[in-house]
């Protein structure tokens, strides 16, 4: 038995290709189509035109920026000092972290609507930023996860021990030698938040608020050409965030 | 004189999800058994109705066949890419590629693939002008095989990127023995290779699951709620699309958090049974 690329495996990788390069290729070539056979940068023009696709984008990149500064106050220090004083704690921690994936999203929603539904929570469900709740838990699995795999290869103890025994207190510790040693964990994650809420629709939709995914769903109803331009841009712009999160995380590999 | 600043942290993070997700969903509970009059089963009896037994029974199918094709297609390509044989670059631009598809899912997606093989896609008329007529044949975009089309595109890509540290695990010498010993590459893998790699495959089935089961954007930017799935039913009840009661929208979000629960405990338990021969050995 070879170890070599075989024709079967040759076929597998060929029709995958097709699979995945198909989709993008055509909603490039469908952004350019101006009807007939007319083809141009009619859609992309559009775009740049339309103020509510600024807009838009600028709820989601709030919001997103938003999220990552509740995960970074709440989850960073709470998983960091769990690891360091109550290790007891960490089955609960890895049930809360599990949770989001047996509540679907929209399940969510549902709960807090309810939850919330008093004439007194009004305010609340007016800002978008409500949607900072959801999202919060929207990412905390991955976040979770990444962090996790951050913390378990440190050995905390004996870090903030050295530091101890340096005359640092816990704040210079975890600034100066825990945060930067989850670097590329911490790097990774804020990405992959980002990219997970600015592709957001669900709770955007449901609870009415007009992000990115929901605009560019609005637009899909009557400007198809604009919508596969701003599919394909996604794609790209996707690709290149996940571009950095190898990069930053093949650089810490190196750097070791 | 540092621990109450870290109880502080712990306990914030704690607080938060106990309020903003363990209660609302425990509020679900409660709104699905109860009304104005008191406590009643009339909701989750509700559920029987053919609109909303029918969601239940598209979601379940569109999550089975595309974790199915993920899980397959997914480790095919795995496999191949990770043979010591393929060129390296062909290896990093799956990876990179996959953590990218995995990842774009939504409303871009639906629109890519509308304008690809929907009834008037790019794809569509190309093939039509060469004489395969898609819709025709009586494929829709908008059906339940055209939305497990859909989901593959970020189901397979998932699963490469959940079973490769497996496949990297599997040992060649463990081939060369099973090969040493007379056996054909298919007896390998019936024997060796697949019981070992069965609780990795397990577990990416039942993550591709849950990640079907619970998507809402592609579907409703694809069928604008044609085809009742679970979710979309939700979201109708929520944004008050249809005249049903509050309490049906929970009765259904009761619903599908049972249905993830009894998947993974049935995972936990075949993955406990699948792994067994790993304490003995």
């Amino acid at each position: 038995m070879s170890n070599r690329l075989g024709l079967g495996g040759w076929v597998i990788l060929g029709l995958a290709f097709a699979f995945f390069a198909l989709p993008l290729g055509m909603s490039a070539a469908f952004s350019f189509w101006e009807g007939g056979d007319r083809y141009g940068f009619a859609a992309y023009r559009w775009l740049a035109a339309s103020p509510a696709l600024g807009e838009a984008l600028w709820l989601s990149v709030r919001l997103a920026l938003a999220t990552v500064a509740a995960l970074v106050v709440l989850l960073v220090p709470a998983m960091i000092f769990m690891n360091l004083y109550a290790p007891k704690l960490r089955p609960l921690f890895e049930f809360i972290a599990a949770l989001p994936f047996v509540i679907p999203a929209i399940a969510l929603v549902a709960g807090l609507t309810e939850l919330f539904s008093g004439e007194q929570w009004g305010w609340l469900k007016e800002t978008p930023f409500f949607l900072v709740i959801p999202y919060f838990f929207l990412a905390l699995p991955y976040v979770y996860r990444a962090l996790d795999v951050g913390l378990q290869a440190l050995d905390l103890t004996t870090l903030t021990e050295a530091g101890q025994s340096l005359g640092a207190d816990m704040g210079q510790i975890i600034g100066l030698v825990v945060l930067p040693s989850l670097r590329s964990a911490l790097v990774g994650s804020t990405l992959l938040t980002l990219a997970v809420v600015i592709g957001e629709f669900t709770f955007a939709n449901v609870l009415l608020f007009r992000t990115y995914a929901v605009f560019i769903n609005q637009i899909g109803q009557h400007e198809a050409t604009a919508a596969a331009a701003l599919s394909f841009a996604s794609f790209i712009a996707t690709w290149v965030a996940m571009l950095i999160v190898l990069v930053a995380g093949s650089r810490k590999q190196g750097g070791r | 004189m540092k621990a109450p600043v870290a109880w502080l942290f712990i306990g914030a993070f704690i607080g938060v999800s106990a309020i903003f997700l363990v209660a609302p969903t425990v509020m679900l509970a409660i709104q699905a058994i109860s009304d104005d009059e008191g406590w009643t089963l009339e909701y989750l009896l509700d559920l029987q109705q053919y609109r909303y037994w029918v969601a239940f029974v598209h979601s379940m199918q569109l999550s089975v066949a595309s974790a199915t094709v993920g899980v397959v297609a997914g480790a095919l390509i795995a496999f191949a890419v990770l043979k010591p044989g393929t060129p390296r670059w062909l290896n990093q631009a799956v990876t990179s590629f996959s953590a990218v598809a995995a990842n774009f899912a939504g409303v871009p997606l639906a629109f890519a693939f509308v304008a690809t093989i929907g009834s008037l896609g790019l794809l569509t008329n190309l093939l039509k002008t060469i004489g395969i007529d898609l819709y025709g044949m009586g494929f829709s975009l908008f059906s339940i095989t055209g939305l497990t089309v859909v989901y593959s595109y970020f189901q397979i890509p998932l699963m490469v990127i959940v079973i490769t540290p497996a496949i990297q695990a599997l040992r060649p010498s463990w081939r060369e023995a099973a090969e040493n010993l007379g056996a054909s590459g298919l007896e390998y893998w019936r024997h060796v290779g697949l019981p070992v790699l069965a609780p990795s495959l397990l577990a990416g089935w039942i993550l591709l699951f849950g990640s079907a089961f619970s998507a809402y954007a592609t579907a409703y930017a694809l069928t604008s709620g044609n085809i009742g799935l679970v979710t979309t039913e939700i979201a109708n009840v929520l944004s008050g699309n249809v005249a049903s009661e509050p309490q049906i929208g929970a009765a259904l979000s009761v619903g599908m958090i049972v249905v993830m629960v009894v998947v993974l405990a049935l995972s936990t338990w075949l993955t406990r049974r699948a792994s067994r021969w790993v304490k003995q050995a």
